[in-house]
């Protein structure tokens, strides 16, 4: 029996990667697979801390690239166990082709991501299009403000993934270095009700299950193919259901409410920001300021759940505000498109609901580019000049040196 | 919210300063947060590292460009790095240096803001015998800091970050370094 380290709730100075390393502790993966890359390198370094003190009962494997971390991944789930990993920007990149059969396969495999700028050139730093780049690939994909919400975040997506309405592989994003590798306050939850939270997984046609022979990963063809893809996205279809009920039982469980997405101030906002990641955060404070200072309602709404894409909480949202005119934020380029992909997200979430709000592009923090106060007040002001009716510029760049 | 910059050259342990600095208040229930500015973490070069302390939770997710207290662990950083870059007239300024707030004044011109000044650079040849002055500056910043975090809960802090890395004599060395630059910090 690993020993039990936390045994009520505690509050600790904690990077990203410890908050991740530790949920991973707790939920004690059968097996873990995984290979270095900056960002995510000490979080395995802190997990494998933990698998050579015992501290886990966890089989881990240190493979040689992200391709073979992921198919091992899928090996060990196909097997019937709980398998995680986690990777960073170019790692994920690598990974991609082996992603589609996690996802294919149906297996409820958990990951996180550090978010990294994918090369060339070259760049260790926080940018998310890495995980916009494995959009399609079929997984749940969550997004984490900070240390604390990767921690939450990854329990529960140990209970979203393996819902027998979902069997898909979830990825938590967290932004890299600015969330990974800073220390701030987190929450831990004693190691029991971590447990008792995330239950045993249920095996679902386990490879080992010698008396009941099952094939994975066979061919499909022209003839059967297709059927398989329709049946993903009834399974992602399930999963907004799942998310939320398991947002729910979280928030019961421990007093921390978990959405698709988190409003901010929204109420009586004449204008909303609509950002993924650590600088929803940033946010939250400009919007405080130029409340306080210049009596300008901003509201905030903040995605959780990128795949799949919460569109009705987001026209709730706007739609129950006074929003004149929104401002998206993307922290990926889509090269030859209008705005990044969140852009693309919500304009189709307007056109579902019939309702046209004008929307300012925002392109931010690539490569790590910081993003702080000035920049977003710069962003509002846009938002405003476009709500006036004024011409604003498709696509705009914040702190960019041009 | 105290926002705070470190100016120091990797190796001097500024990062792993900021770092305890940031467990010691959320130790005590406030809220704190430790950034470094990675990507130049070149033994000798000048980095620069982040702390922002606060009583209520902090969302900023950026860098401190407009710092309240920055403070230069390595003298000879003076010179080469723009520390007093993004601070106003109110900011408080910690150096590292064998001279009197008034002499650092006059030398950089500097106008406004509070200076003060420790001999980092002498406590840690004393006492630990080598050019390390992470920990007497961080035991002048929390003196400045007026009671913001307890000095002992920093030397708790000191004692769990190194206490298994270094020997007993080493610690015991951090811990007088500590308290001593706490007393020897001197304002105008």
């Amino acid at each position: 029996m690993r020993p039990e380290l936390i045994k009520e709730v505690k509050y600790v100075p904690y990077s990203g990667n410890m908050a991740a390393a530790e949920a991973m502790r707790q939920i004690n993966p059968d097996v873990v697979a995984a290979y270095p890359i900056t960002p995510q390198t000490e979080l395995m370094q802190f997990f494998a801390d933990f698998v050579a003190n015992g501290l886990v009962d966890t089989e881990y494997i240190p493979v040689e690239s992200e391709h073979s971390a992921m198919s091992a991944c899928v090996g060990a789930a196909a097997a019937g166990s709980r398998a995680m990993t986690a990777t960073a920007g170019p790692g994920l990149a690598y990974m991609w082709e082996v992603l589609g059969i996690a996802s294919g396969m149906r297996l409820p495999i958990v990951m996180t991501v550090v978010n990294r700028a994918l090369s060339a050139p070259i760049n260790i730093h926080g940018d998310q299009s890495d995980m916009m780049g494995a959009r399609d690939q079929g997984w749940i994909q969550i997004f984490s403000e900070n240390a604390e919400e990767q921690y939450d975040n990854l329990i529960q997506a140990i209970k979203i993934a393996e819902d027998e309405r979902t069997r898909l592989p979830v990825m938590v994003g967290m932004d890299g270095f600015v969330i990974s590798h800073a220390i701030e306050r987190v929450r831990l939850l004693p190691d029991r009700a971590v447990e008792e939270f995330i239950g045993e997984l249920k095996p679902m046609y386990p490879l080992l299950d010698v008396d009941n022979p099952v094939t994975h990963g066979p061919v499909a063809m022209t003839d059967s193919y297709m059927e398989f893809k329709r049946q993903q996205r009834e399974a992602m279809m399930n999963a907004y259901k799942v998310i939320r009920e398991v947002g729910e039982a979280f928030e019961e469980a421990f007093g921390r409410k978990y959405e698709h997405i988190e409003t901010y101030k929204t109420d009586d906002a004449d204008y909303i920001l609509i950002i993924i990641g650590s600088t929803a955060g940033t946010a939250k404070y400009v919007i405080d300021k130029v409340r306080e200072e210049k009596g300008i309602k901003v509201g905030l709404i903040k995605i959780r759940t990128y795949r799949p894409f919460p569109y009705y909480d987001v026209m709730d949202a706007i739609e129950a505000s006074n929003c004149k005119a929104v401002g998206v934020f993307d922290r990926a380029e889509t090269f030859g498109a209008v705005g990044g992909p969140l852009y693309s997200d919500i304009a189709t979430a307007m056109y579902l609901r019939n309702k046209h709000y004008p929307i300012v592009s925002f392109i931010y923090g690539l490569g790590g580019r910081d993003t702080n106060v000035h920049h977003i007040e710069e962003a509002i002001d846009k938002v405003m000049q476009a709500a006036a009716g004024k011409e604003v510029p498709f696509i705009n760049y914040l702190n960019l040196n041009e | 919210m105290i926002e705070i910059r470190w100016h120091a050259r990797g190796g001097q342990g500024a990062v792993t300063a900021s770092k305890i600095l940031a467990s010691a208040v959320i130790e005590e229930g406030k809220y704190a947060q430790s950034n470094p500015d990675y990507g130049a973490e070149r033994s000798g070069a000048p980095l620069r590292a982040y702390n922002r302390v606060s009583e209520k939770p902090i969302t900023l997710h950026c860098m401190v460009i407009n710092p309240d207290i920055v403070i230069v662990v390595d003298p000879t950083l003076l010179k080469t790095v723009p520390f007093l870059e993004g601070t106003d007239e109110n900011a408080i300024l910690i150096i590292n240096t064998d001279k009197s707030p008034q002499e650092v004044r006059e030398k950089y011109g500097i106008k406004g803001r509070k200076i003060y000044t420790v001999d980092a650079t002498k406590i840690a040849m004393e006492e630990l015998k080598r050019p390390l002055m992470n920990v007497p500056m961080l035991g002048a910043l929390v003196k400045v800091l007026g009671g913001l975090v307890d000095i002992k809960t920093v030397e708790e802090d000191i004692k769990r970050a190194f206490g298994k890395k270094i020997s007993e004599n080493a610690l015991n060395a951090n811990i007088r370094a500590l308290h001593r630059a706490y007393e020897e910090v001197r304002s105008e």
